[in-house]
């Protein structure tokens, strides 16, 4: 917040936050000159034609008057769509520059649960209720929830999405100003959704690889996604040596993957977590459906853990497939 | 000459009319008189309004506060809980149709009751039925899932009385569904000879489809608050992902009901507003079927823009552009509706009554919610404002602000038609005035927190917007004398206010031609109706 007192107008952090906060302003001029001319129009005629005021309320020649009101009430309707319509384009505009992913951005994985943020960078930090990105640099979260809705929101950068169970939702960002800022969750939750609050830290680029570097020691989600696969006995089917016949995962992420019901699913995040939790959903063509669920035995973390162990599998021998 | 004077205030007063038929209980409980249903209906919304008017008191008092100290934060998620589920299903949706409408429809279209008034008195009870199962539950612990009731949460994690209010709600929608079916019946079978589509008041227009709107919508909120409760109660898996259910179905067919419920609280609002802008100006509504077909237009594009709640939720982008761009189509008859009442001033000559102040105050109103929905149906901008204060504004500015201010206007209005008094003039044109300026004190500041981002639903907050929830809450103060002193006067006004003559306004219409109370038949004869609404244009050759 700019000023302490009373504050009118949030700080502006990020790159998409001047294209929103122009859509503001024109549609504070808009609607004020709407509203002000609307008030000025009813107060005017008020008095004017308050009952025993001399104005003349003569209709001269009735059809030619019919005729100026029907045009009266085509202008008032054709006006007001063509505005419309010009700020539909342009707000749509505004948002799908906002949701587009910038190819090198920095993925960041948020596990929201009641009632906490929990952030994972692919080096392996782990941070709870706060947020280290770099300046400058488009990030872009990939996040999911272990129990109820919730959304994240990043007022000072005109950002937000909801966290949805069962599913991944993304959102990305370039922060351009250096600095702490609130991070909230914004979708009732329950108890302590109120609670539910944290602080994005942008931090200059030397500043970052200093924090980077103090977690060095901690191994990356790839590695723990490795250990993980390997504890819950994943390679007794999927690996080489296996004797159950289920597809092999090497190259996997990102590839079509063609179904027995005659669908093809793109390999996402979303198919992987899936394929965990609820196996039968999507069994590939070829296979049958005689894979176990994990739901209970694996968190949201771990499984996020074990799709960055996937995805690195893929880029080692297939570049990354898609 | 004297004695005739009396002779025929006795009769206005006391002898015919439908309040002196009886003043027993049995009279009253078990009527079949639309008037008397409506009255009961007057009563029943009256208590739940006191008690979500209440809740929201105390939420405005927690809120002065950075850190929750009135109450705690269960009990303020409970509050807002309570207050927005007894406002939108026990006092909004019920509000003009089923007291005024209730009242008028059959009086506006010269017929002597409802299609069905069995059915009526039975829609009375179900709405009582529900309404004390709500309140049952929300006062033996409460409900902490919001009115939205979103899903997984209210399925699989809250532990309040989450299917007690549901069913609260599910029994009370079975009586919207049937008060909508008694009006379409009436006014498609019941006009008196004469009564033409377009010779209907706008008010009736209103009526006709707010009620299309109750039947079709409401049943879509009675399915999914059931596969809520099976889900809830037998674990089948509809919403909830760990059961393989779709959290985003839930939302879908939520707001499939709850937009086009925002319609059923606003259009009769706009009917209402059409009627006394139009008597206190002596000038027919401007533009009179632009104005009939907006309302339907409006009635009909409400069903397709539900998405417009989700642009954030994680539906597709695709489907958020085509919600946003319906958004925008739905507003043009709206605005059209502003500046055809604007409009309906030119020329004209107004007075200045409180039920004249209460309508000029919706539209005033009206456009400022009008405007603010169009930021928020703007695809880029909405992700900064959605969830946050700004949007509690806004649909206040609409579901309160604009639709409560011609509620009360039209009280006042039909008061001396329903009752046979009339309301002290001094004290209701200050009400009217407190409301506004109230109103506006309590919900400006809010759409300035929005945009600074403080998020809905919040006892706890950053300590930089508490300066902007200060005024917030010092306007609602303002805005709660306005709103309990019109039951103050109103009730006085029953023993001590003025006897009403048959038509205190010089108003056109049907039911100002009758008895001020009507007799029990409405009307001593048939009314042959011979001209369009809003006939003043006579008087206006010598006013």
């Amino acid at each position: 917040m700019s000023m302490d007192s009373l504050p009118f107008f949030p700080t502006r952090a990020s790159t998409i936050g001047g294209p929103i906060d122009e859509l503001y302003f024109a549609w504070l001029i808009l609607a004020g000159v709407v509203a002000v001319a609307v008030a000025l129009t009813m107060v005017w005629f008020a008095v004017r034609y308050r009952r025993g005021s001399p104005a003349s309320r003569v209709i001269a020649g009735p059809a030619e008057h019919a005729r100026t009101m029907h045009h009266i009430e085509i202008t008032w309707t054709i006006v007001p769509l063509v505005l419309f319509l010009g700020m539909f384009a342009w707000s749509a505009e505004v948002y799908y520059r906002s949701i587009r992913v910038p190819k090198d951005a920095l993925p960041v994985y948020v596990v929201a649960k009641q009632w906490m943020w929990h952030a994972e960078h692919p080096a392996g930090e782990r941070e709870i209720n706060e947020l280290h990105v770099p300046v400058n640099r488009p990030v872009e979260l990939v996040m999911t929830s272990q129990d109820v809705i919730h959304s994240l929101s990043i007022p000072d950068f005109r950002i937000k999405q909801d966290v949805l169970p069962g599913r991944y939702t993304t959102l990305s960002f370039t922060a351009n100003r250096p600095g702490e800022y609130h991070l909230y969750c914004t979708q009732f939750c329950g108890t302590s959704h109120s609670h539910m609050v944290g602080r994005v830290v942008v931090m200059e680029p030397a500043a970052y690889e200093q924090w980077l570097s103090a977690h060095a020691d901690v191994p990356t989600m790839a590695s723990r996604g490795e250990r993980r696969y390997h504890e819950l006995g994943c390679d007794g089917c999927h690996g080489a040596q296996a004797a159950v016949r289920a597809p092999k995962l090497e190259g996997l992420f990102g590839r079509p993957i063609p179904l027995r019901d005659g669908r093809t699913v793109r390999a996402d995040e979303r198919f992987m977590h899936d394929a965990v939790l609820l196996p039968n959903e999507n069994v590939p063509a070829g296979y049958d459906a005689n894979m176990p669920s994990f739901r209970g035995q694996i968190s949201e973390e771990d499984l996020l853990d074990l799709i960055e162990y996937l995805k690195s599998k893929g880029n080692a021998t297939h570049d990354g497939g898609q | 000459m004297n004695s005739a004077v009396i002779d025929v205030h006795e009769n206005i007063a006391s002898h015919e009319s439908y309040l002196s038929s009886g003043w027993n209980w049995r009279s009253w409980l078990l009527t079949l008189d639309h008037k008397r249903i409506g009255i009961l209906y007057v009563v029943a919304i009256t208590m739940l309004f006191g008690i979500g008017g209440s809740a929201a008191a105390m939420i405005r008092l927690d809120l002065l506060t950075p850190h929750s100290q009135l109450v705690s934060i269960e009990t303020y998620n409970k509050l807002f809980t309570m207050h927005g589920v007894i406002m939108v299903w026990f006092f909004l949706i019920p509000s003009i149709p089923a007291t005024l409408g209730n009242f008028l429809v059959p009086m506006m279209i010269g017929a002597r009751d409802l299609a069905f008034p069995r059915l009526n008195l039975l829609s009375w009870y179900l709405f009582i039925f529900g309404g004390l199962f709500t309140i049952y539950a929300l006062l033996a612990g409460g409900v902490d899932t919001g009115w939205t009731f979103y899903a997984p949460y209210s399925t699989s994690f809250s532990t309040s009385h989450v299917f007690a209010v549901a069913s609260g709600i599910f029994i009370a929608g079975f009586s919207s569904i049937l008060t909508g079916l008694n009006f379409i019946v009436t006014i498609h079978e019941m006009r008196a000879p004469g009564m033409t589509w377009f010779r209907l008041p706008l008010f009736i227009w209103s009526m006709y489809a707010t009620s299309l709107i109750l039947v079709l919508a409401t049943p879509v909120l009675a399915m999914t608050l059931m596969l809520m409760g099976m889900e809830r109660t037998f674990g089948i898996g509809v919403f909830d992902p760990g059961l393989g259910g779709d959290p985003l179905l839930f939302q879908h067919l939520f707001w499939f009901y709850s937009h086009p419920a925002v319609y059923i609280m606003i259009v009769p609002a706009m009917g209402v507003a059409s009627e006394i802008i139009s008597c206190f100006c002596r000038n027919p509504v401007f533009g009179y079927r632009f104005m009939a077909y907006a309302i339907l237009a409006i009635a009909a594009f409400g069903f397709v823009v539900w998405g417009h709640h989700m642009f954030v939720s994680g539906q597709s982008a695709y489907a958020g552009t085509v919600f946003s761009l319906l958004t925008f189509l739905v507003s043009v008859p709206s605005a059209i509706k502003v500046f055809n009442w604007t409009a309906t001033l030119y020329k004209a000559h107004i007075t200045f009554h409180a039920p004249m102040l209460y309508a000029l105050g919706f539209v005033g109103l009206f456009t400022i919610g009008g405007l603010t929905g169009l930021f928020l149906a703007s695809l880029g901008l909405d992700v900064q404002l959605h969830d946050t204060y700004f949007v509690v504004a806004h649909f206040h500015y609409i579901m309160v602000g604009a639709a409560v201010m011609a509620f009360f206007g039209g009280i006042h209005f039909w008061w001396p038609k329903i009752t046979g008094r009339m309301y002290p003039e001094g004290w209701a044109r200050f009400c009217a005035i407190l409301t506004f300026i109230g109103f506006n004190l309590t919900f400006f500041p809010q759409f300035i927190l929005g945009y600074l981002g403080m998020p809905r639903r919040y006892p706890d907050y950053p300590p930089e917007f508490q300066v902007w929830n200060v005024l917030s809450s010092a306007g609602s103060s303002l805005l709660a004398f306005g709103y309990v002193l019109p039951l103050a006067y109103l009730l006085w006004s029953l023993r001590y206010g003025a006897r009403a003559p048959a038509n205190p306004w010089g108003a056109t219409g049907l039911e100002w031609q009758t008895d001020s109370p009507p007799p029990s038949e409405n009307f001593h004869t048939t009314p042959i109706v011979t001209e369009e609404a809003y006939a003043y244009h006579t008087e206006s050759a010598h006013g």
